[in-house]
C-alpha cells in the first residue's frame, strides 16, 4: 500500500515530458516521406544529372553543375508518381505540424529563443561548446538552446517551404497560375537547381543532427521522439 | 461492460464512423461529377495522382494559360527522347511531304472527319511560344504553329458525356521490325479544350521536324514532355474511363 505510489512518483520525476504528441508523430512521417522523397528524387536526378539557370538547359547547352552521377537513361517509370505520393504525406502532415505548433504554442515555447540568449556572443559561445564535441550540460537536458531553437526554425519555416517553393516552379499547372514562382527564382531550371540546393541542406541538418544525437545519447533521444519522455537518467536535446 | 467501453463511446464512434464514411462517400461523388479524379485513381501511387490532379483542376480554374515567352528566348537546342519512325509507311509519307496523310477524328462525335495535312493548316492557324520540359530534367523553349484542338473539336463536335480525347500515333515498329508498343495517350476535356493546347505541324517558323513528331503532335502547354503525343493519326473522343494508358507510371502526370 506504501509502496506502489512512492514508485509511482519516482517514475514520475525520473520521466521527464519532453516532446508532445503532434510533433512525434509528425517528426517520424516527416523522417519517412523525405527518405521515400530523396529516393524518388534521386532516381528522377540521375535521368539527367546536370544542373542549369535559367529557364533553359539540355545536352549541347551551358551547363552550371555536372554532377559526377552517370546518366542513367530510361529511369523507372515510378519515380515521379511515387515523389508525388510522398510529397503530399510531407506537405500533409507539415501543415498539421504547422497548425499544431500554434495551437499548442510549441513554436513559442520550444523553438522561439528568448530575446536575452540573441546576443552573438551568447550564440558563439553554443557553438564553441558544440564545436567542442562536449555532451550537453545537465541544466541544458529538456530545452533547446539557443542555437538548436534557431536551427529548428530555420529548417521548419525556411528550408522545407523553400523545398516546396522550387518544386512547385516546376510544375506547369502551378505556374500557370502563379508565375511568379518560377520568375522570381530565375525560372524553370532555377528552380530545379535550387530544388537541388536546398534538398542538399536538407540533408547538411539532418547529418548534423544525427551526429548531435550520438553526442547526446541516441537511444535516449529517439525514445523521447517515440514515447514523449526522457527515459530515466536520459539526455534529450 | 469493460470501464473504457461504455455503451455511449460505443454509439458514439458507431455514429462518428458512419458519418465519416458517407461525408467521404458524398465527397468522392462530387469530386468524381465535377472531373476531379483520374482514371488511374487506385492503389498507393493513385492517392497522390487524385490529390495533384484534383487540387490542379480546383486551382487552375480549368483554363489557366501557361507562360509565353518571347522570340528571342528561343531555345537554338530541342532535343527529343527517340527518333521517329522508321518503318516503311511513315518513311512514304515523310519523303512526299505527308501530301496522303490523314488525320481522323471519331469517336462519340456528331460528324467524324478526316484531315489532311492541307485541310489542317486552312483552320485558323495560331502561334504560341512555350516550355516544354522533360521528365528527367532538361527543357528548352520554341515556337509551336498550329490549329487549337478546341476549333477541331467544336468542327466534330463530341457528345456531352465525352470524358477524355484519345491520341493516337503511328504505329511505331522497333529495329526488328516488330511493332512493340504505340505510344498512344489521352487527355481530359479540360486540356483538350485549353486555349493553349495545339494541334502542332509547325516549330520555330518551319514545318514541325519529323523527330518532334511530324506531321503534326499534340502541343499541351501544362504538361511534361512525354504526354505531348508525336506522329499523330487518329483522335479518338471517349466517355470510357477504361480507356486511358497509363504512359509514365500514372495517366495525368500533370506537374
Amino acid at each position: 500500500m506504501i509502496s506502489e505510489p512512492s514508485v509511482e512518483a519516482t517514475v514520475k520525476t525520473v520521466s521527464v515530458p519532453r516532446h508532445i504528441a503532434i510533433v512525434r508523430i509528425t517528426h517520424w512521417i516527416v523522417v519517412l516521406s523525405v527518405l521515400g522523397l530523396l529516393v524518388s528524387g534521386i532516381g528522377i536526378l540521375v535521368s539527367h544529372p546536370r544542373l542549369y539557370w535559367g529557364e533553359t538547359g539540355s545536352l549541347g547547352t551551358d551547363s552550371l553543375i555536372d554532377l559526377p552521377i552517370p546518366f542513367i537513361i530510361g529511369p523507372s517509370v515510378w519515380n515521379r508518381p511515387f515523389h508525388f505520393f510522398f510529397a503530399w504525406i510531407l506537405v500533409l502532415s507539415g501543415l498539421i505540424y504547422v497548425a499544431g505548433g500554434f495551437i499548442t504554442q510549441h513554436f513559442r515555447n520550444d523553438l522561439l529563443p528568448a530575446k536575452a540568449e540573441l546576443r552573438w556572443n551568447h550564440i558563439m559561445a553554443v557553438v564553441a561548446e558544440h564545436l567542442s564535441w562536449k555532451r550537453p550540460r545537465a541544466n541544458a537536458v529538456g530545452t533547446y538552446n539557443v542555437v538548436q531553437r534557431l536551427t529548428y526554425l530555420a529548417v521548419v519555416l525556411g528550408l522545407f517551404p523553400a523545398i516546396l517553393w522550387t518544386g512547385l516552379a516546376m510544375s506547369f499547372g502551378v505556374t500557370s497560375v502563379f508565375p511568379m514562382l518560377a520568375t522570381a527564382l530565375g525560372g524553370h531550371q532555377s528552380a530545379r537547381t535550387l530544388h537541388f540546393f536546398f534538398v542538399t541542406l536538407l540533408l547538411l541538418f539532418a547529418v548534423v543532427h544525427i551526429i548531435m544525437l550520438y553526442l547526446a545519447g541516441f537511444w535516449s533521444n529517439v525514445r523521447a521522439m517515440i514515447t514523449g519522455y526522457i527515459p530515466q537518467g536520459g539526455k534529450a536535446r | 461492460m469493460s470501464k473504457f467501453l461504455t455503451r455511449r463511446t460505443f454509439v458514439t464512434a458507431g455514429l462518428a464512423t458512419a458519418a465519416g464514411a458517407s461525408g467521404l462517400g458524398a465527397a468522392v461523388y462530387f469530386a468524381d461529377r465535377d472531373g476531379l479524379i483520374p482514371p488511374d485513381h487506385a492503389g498507393i501511387v493513385g492517392v497522390g495522382e487524385t490529390l495533384t490532379y484534383a487540387t490542379q483542376r480546383l486551382l487552375t480554374s480549368r483554363h489557366s494559360l501557361a507562360r509565353e515567352f518571347k522570340r528571342s528566348d528561343i531555345s537554338k537546342v530541342a532535343p527529343v527522347n527517340g527518333p521517329h519512325p522508321k518503318d516503311e509507311k511513315y518513311l512514304a509519307f515523310l519523303a512526299d511531304g505527308f501530301k496522303d496523310w490523314r488525320l481522323s477524328v471519331e469517336g462519340l462525335v456528331a460528324r467524324p472527319v478526316s484531315f489532311s495535312l492541307e485541310e489542317l493548316k486552312r483552320l485558323p492557324a495560331e502561334t504560341h511560344i512555350l516550355l516544354h520540359a522533360c521528365e528527367e530534367g532538361w527543357s528548352y523553349i520554341a515556337e509551336w504553329t498550329g490549329v487549337r484542338l478546341a476549333t477541331v473539336l467544336d468542327l466534330v463536335e463530341p457528345r456531352p458525356e465525352s470524358r477524355y480525347v484519345v491520341f493516337e500515333p503511328f504505329a511505331n515498329p522497333n529495329q526488328s521490325g516488330r511493332v512493340v508498343r504505340v505510344l498512344w495517350d489521352s487527355i481530359d476535356m479540360a486540356d483538350a479544350f485549353h486555349p493553349q493546347t495545339l494541334l502542332a505541324y509547325g516549330m520555330n517558323g518551319e514545318a514541325l521536324p519529323a523527330d518532334h513528331g511530324a506531321p503534326v503532335r499534340l502541343r499541351l502547354s501544362r504538361h511534361l514532355g512525354w504526354k505531348n503525343t508525336k506522329y499523330l493519326s487518329r483522335i479518338v473522343v471517349t466517355d470510357r474511363r477504361d480507356y486511358y494508358r497509363k504512359s509514365r507510371g500514372t495517366w495525368y502526370g500533370g506537374i
